[in-house]
């Protein structure tokens, strides 16, 4: 299943609903102009829904930190939510699941966000 | 009675389309030897990260190389070797993608990963250069 992602907006957050591969190639790619085109217009306030994401390699954690620092150089947060297990047990592995906030309902990611 | 050894002997052409093609390989062999569902993924992603590493930091994408798999089963174990025609490269040396300043770098975990996923890991100078990676997994008991 290859990587598709669709963005909406609530309360002038951008919560990103992601599916599919996030792996070396067009899903990384994807993923990357995706939060740069994001950045571009102002949108830094960003939840990368991962629930649907069946796959994830080293170049797509790598996306995910990248993205995760683009965004905060741009004076906004990325969070996530809805890990699956494998994108979990990624994380714990990479101690990135101390770096990135991650939510289990959409609610809470929303709520979590500074003003 | 011991069962025959088992080799599969494939040449990777040193482009990124070889690692979906090498992590498909292994899934199949990794089904048919009975591993469940959460090993095979840990095989595969190793293979996967290996072919990726052979491919990008060893042959640095250049045609004129190969990489070479090599997938046995003997002993209880399932071997997968990779081998690049590159300058080969000494583990000590590879940043810790762990250690606080490389945290969120956003490459250099692959190897992390093959070592959290497999039974074991080792990385050696190909008998004609390159870096050979080893990767072993104990086969599932019969059933």
């Amino acid at each position: 299943m290859s990587f598709k992602a669709t963005a909406r907006d609530i309360r002038g957050i951008t919560v990103v609903d992601v599916s599919g591969r996030i792996t070396l190639g067009e899903g990384s790619a994807m993923l990357r102009e995706m939060v740069k085109d994001m950045t571009g217009k102002g949108q830094v306030k960003i939840v990368l829904n991962l629930g649907d994401v069946t796959y994830i390699d080293s170049s797509g954690i790598g996306e995910l930190v990248s993205g995760f620092t683009t965004v905060k150089n741009h004076g906004g947060e990325l969070k996530l939510l809805n890990l699956t297990k494998k994108v979990h047990d990624l994380l714990q592995i990479t101690k990135l699941y101390t770096v990135f906030d991650v939510h289990n309902d959409e609610s809470s990611a929303l709520g979590s966000f500074h003003s | 009675m011991t069962s025959q050894p088992k080799r599969m002997d494939v040449t990777l052409e040193s482009i990124m389309d070889s690692v979906d093609l090498a992590e498909d390989i292994i899934l199949r062999i990794a089904e048919a030897s009975g591993f469940d569902d959460e090993e095979r993924h840990r095989i595969g992603m190793s293979v996967r990260e290996g072919v990726i590493n052979a491919v990008t930091y060893g042959n640095h994408q250049n045609r004129d190389k190969k990489v070479f798999l090599t997938i046995e089963m003997n002993n209880g174990r399932l071997v997968i070797r990779i081998l690049d025609q590159g300058d080969g490269f000494v583990l000590a040396d590879v940043p810790d993608p762990l250690a606080e300043e490389n945290l969120l770098k956003s490459s250099g975990r692959g190897i992390l990963l093959m070592k959290a996923f497999m039974d074991e890991f080792a990385v050696v100078r190909g008998r004609t250069g390159g870096a050979e990676i080893t990767l072993v997994k104990k086969l599932p008991a019969a059933n």
